[in-house]
C-alpha cells in the first residue's frame, strides 16, 4: 500500500516536472487540436457602480435622516439598498467586511487592497464624523433587513444593552488579529445575513442568519448593537460628529415618547434638574485617569494569550499540528487534505517551523495591542455608563443611534412643526 | 461648552487622520492591476472542496483542458471509471458525475475529449484521474464568466492546499502547457 502510494505521489509530480507521459499524437488524418477554451472575464465596471452607489446612498441618508427628517424616506432608500447591496450584489463588498482586507492590507505591503475595497472602507466613516451613521440608516444592507422585519419591540435593560455593546469591539479586535495575522476573514466566514441575500450557503450560516431575523423581530437591530464591528468604529466616530439628529429642533417638553418610540436603546434620558448639574465632573476624571491604565494592562496582557491561541486556527498553525500529529503516528487515516497537499508540495518541516514561529511572534504582539486598546475602550464604557454626561433633554447618544428617524415624529413639538394638529396637554406632562 | 466643542474638534480632526492616513497608505501603495481569484493547478489537490465551497448555487471553479498536452488516449483515466466494464461512453464507465467531459473518435487509437462548461460542476474528480496517470492536460480554474469577485474567496477559505491566488485581472487564468506553445 505505502508502495503504491509513493508510485502515485511520484507519478503525480511528472506533470509538474513537464514530463508528458502520453506524448500528443501526430494525426495522419491532419485533425486540428483545439485551443483551450477560457471564458472572457467580466467588466470591472462593476466595482464603480458599487461605489458610487454607496456614495448616492451616504448624501441619501444623510440629507433624508438630518433635513427632510422623514421616516418614510429611510424606509424606501433601506429597501433600495436592501435590494442592491444585499439580493443583487449578494452582500459583497461591504463595508463591513472591508475592515479585514484593511487591516490585512496595513499589515503586510505586498498586499494590494482593491480601490473600490478601500473606497467602501472610508467613505462611511468619513460620512459618520460628518453626519453621524447615516450608513447604517439607509445604505446597510444588513441594518435594512433587521430593521424591515421589527415587528414589536421590545425594552432592553439599560444595563444589560450598555453591557453587550462592548462585544462588537471584542469582535473587532479578534477579527483585525486573524486579518491581519494571516487573512482569515472571520467577519466574513460568520457573517449571518449574506446566506438569505444569496438564498442559500452553509447551515450554520442560515441558522444563524434566522435566529438573529427572529430576534430582530422583538428586539430592535440586534446584529448592529451587538455584534457589528463597522458599527462599533462608526459609533466611536460619530461620537464627535459635527451635524447628529436631534428629536425636536425646538423645544424638549420632557414627554419622553421619544424614548419610547426608540427600538435601539438610543436616546439618553435627562440626568434631572434644570440647569442640569454636573457634580460627577471629578469622580469620572479620577476613575478614567486610574481606571485606563490598569484596563490597558491587563487586558493587553490577555491579548497576547489570546494572540497565541489565535495560531491554531490559522491554516499554518493547523497544519503544524496535523505535521507533529503525523510524526507521533495519531493522525487519523485517511491523512487530511492539509497534511496531503503538505506532502504534495515537498514536505519543509524547516519552512512551517519558521513560519509558525513568525506567526507566533507577530500573533502575540499584535494581540497585546489589540488587548490594549480594548482595554480603553472598555474602561471609557464603564465610566460612561456609571456617571453618564449631564442633560436637561431627551437626547439622541451620538454613537448608538442609527438615525432610523423613528422617534423625530413621536415628538409632538416635531409635529407641530410639520403643521399638524396637536394636543400638547400639559407642559412637563409625564406622558401625553 | 466651549471645552467640549474645542475637544471634540481635536478628535473629530485625529479620526479624520486616521481614516485619511489608512486610505492613503493603501490607496497609493503600488498595484499590478484589479486581481482576481485563481487556482494554481500545480498547487490543487483535486480534494473536491470548490464543488461546494463557492458561493454560487453551482460552483464557478470549472474544469480546463489544454488540449495541447492531452495524450489523446483510448483509456483516459481522466474519463473512466477505474476497471471500467468497457472503454465506451456508457455512463457505468464515466468518472463523471454530471457527463460534463465529451468523448469523440478522432482516428486509431486516438478519442478528444472535449469539456462541457454547462455540465461541469468542478468536483475535480477527472482531474484527479488526469493528473495521477496522465498528462495533466485537465486542471481546475474558476471562470470568469461566472465568479462574482467576493471580496475573500469563500473556496479560498476553505482550501487545504493554499492554491487560491489572486492574479492579475488583465491575466485571469493560470493555464498549463501555455509556455511551450
Amino acid at each position: 500500500m505505502r508502495a503504491l502510494i509513493l508510485l502515485a505521489l511520484l507519478a503525480s509530480a511528472l506533470p509538474l516536472l513537464g514530463i508528458e507521459r502520453f506524448p500528443p499524437p501526430d494525426f495522419s488524418g491532419g485533425h486540428e487540436i483545439p485551443q483551450t477554451v477560457v471564458p472572457e472575464s467580466r467588466a470591472r465596471t462593476q466595482a464603480w457602480v458599487d461605489v458610487a452607489a454607496l456614495a448616492l446612498g451616504l448624501g441619501l441618508a444623510s440629507w433624508i435622516s438630518l433635513r427632510l427628517r422623514s421616516r418614510k424616506g429611510l424606509v424606501i432608500l433601506s429597501l433600495a439598498a436592501l435590494a442592491y447591496f444585499g439580493f443583487w450584489r449578494r452582500g459583497c463588498v461591504c463595508a463591513i467586511g472591508s475592515v479585514q482586507n484593511v487591516a490585512l492590507g496595513l499589515a503586510d505591503p505586498g498586499h494590494a487592497v482593491p480601490l473600490a475595497v478601500i473606497a467602501f472602507f472610508s467613505l462611511p466613516l468619513l460620512v459618520a464624523l460628518v453626519w453621524g451613521r447615516g450608513f447604517c440608516a439607509g445604505v446597510c444592507p444588513h441594518g435594512a433587513i433587521q430593521e424591515l422585519v421589527l415587528l414589536r419591540p421590545l425594552k432592553v435593560p439599560h444595563w444589560l444593552d450598555q453591557s453587550l455593546r462592548l462585544l462588537p469591539w471584542l469582535y473587532l479586535a479578534l477579527a483585525i488579529l486573524l486579518a491581519a495575522t494571516g487573512g482569515l476573514f472571520i467577519i466574513c466566514k460568520y457573517d449571518p445575513f449574506v446566506g438569505i441575500f444569496r438564498m442559500g450557503g452553509p447551515r450554520g450560516m442560515l441558522l444563524l442568519g434566522g435566529a438573529l431575523l427572529l430576534l430582530s423581530m422583538f428586539v430592535g437591530r440586534p446584529y448592529c448593537r451587538w455584534l457589528c464591528p463597522y458599527g462599533a468604529l462608526l459609533g466611536l466616530l460619530s461620537r464627535v460628529s459635527c451635524f447628529r439628529p436631534s428629536v425636536t429642533p425646538d423645544h424638549c417638553s420632557r414627554y419622553r415618547l421619544c424614548e419610547d418610540a426608540c427600538p435601539h436603546g438610543a436616546i439618553q434620558p435627562p440626568t434631572g434638574g434644570f440647569p442640569p448639574r454636573d457634580p460627577d465632573a471629578r469622580a469620572r476624571l479620577l476613575l478614567r485617569v486610574a481606571l485606563v491604565p490598569l484596563a490597558v494592562l491587563v487586558f493587553g496582557w490577555l491579548g497576547g494569550k489570546v494572540g497565541l491561541a489565535s495560531v491554531a486556527w490559522h491554516p499554518t498553525g493547523k497544519l503544524a499540528e496535523q505535521v507533529a500529529m503525523a510524526g507521533a503516528g495519531t493522525l487519523p487515516d485517511p491523512a487530511p487534505d492539509e497534511i496531503v497537499a503538505w506532502r504534495h508540495a515537498g514536505a519543509d518541516r524547516n519552512a512551517l517551523a519558521t513560519a509558525v514561529a513568525d506567526l507566533e511572534e507577530r500573533s502575540l504582539l499584535l494581540g497585546r495591542l489589540l488587548g490594549a486598546l480594548f482595554g480603553v475602550v472598555v474602561a471609557g464604557h464603564l465610566v460612561r455608563v456609571r456617571f453618564p454626561r449631564a442633560t436637561a433633554d431627551y437626547e439622541t447618544d451620538p454613537a448608538d443611534c442609527v438615525s432610523c428617524a423613528r422617534c423625530f415624529s413621536a415628538c409632538p413639538y416635531e409635529r407641530v412643526r410639520r403643521g399638524e394638529v396637536v394636543d400638547l396637554g400639559e407642559e412637563g406632562g409625564a406622558r401625553a | 461648552m466651549s471645552r467640549r466643542e474645542m475637544l471634540s474638534g481635536g478628535l473629530r480632526g485625529l479620526g479624520l487622520l486616521g481614516i485619511g492616513g489608512a486610505t492613503g497608505a493603501l490607496a497609493t501603495r503600488e498595484r499590478r492591476d484589479d486581481e482576481v481569484w485563481q487556482i494554481d493547478p500545480d498547487a490543487c489537490i483535486q480534494c473536491g472542496l470548490c464543488a461546494t465551497e463557492c458561493v454560487l448555487e453551482v460552483s464557478a471553479v470549472k474544469t480546463v483542458h489544454s488540449h495541447g498536452m492531452c495524450g489523446y488516449c483510448e483509456l483516459c483515466t481522466g474519463y473512466f471509471e477505474p476497471d471500467p466494464v468497457a472503454l465506451d461512453e456508457g455512463a457505468e464507465n464515466q468518472l463523471c458525475p454530471t457527463a460534463a467531459i465529451e468523448r469523440t473518435y478522432i482516428e486509431h487509437p486516438y478519442y478528444e475529449y472535449r469539456i462541457l462548461p454547462d455540465l461541469c460542476v468542478g468536483c475535480g474528480k477527472c482531474v484527479k484521474g488526469c493528473n495521477m496517470f496522465g498528462n495533466g492536460s485537465l486542471y481546475l480554474q474558476v471562470n470568469h464568466d461566472r465568479c462574482v469577485d467576493c471580496n475573500r474567496c469563500a473556496i479560498a477559505g476553505a482550501c487545504p492546499a493554499g492554491a487560491f491566488r489572486l492574479v492579475p485581472r488583465a491575466t485571469p487564468y493560470r493555464l498549463r502547457g501555455e509556455e511551450e506553445t
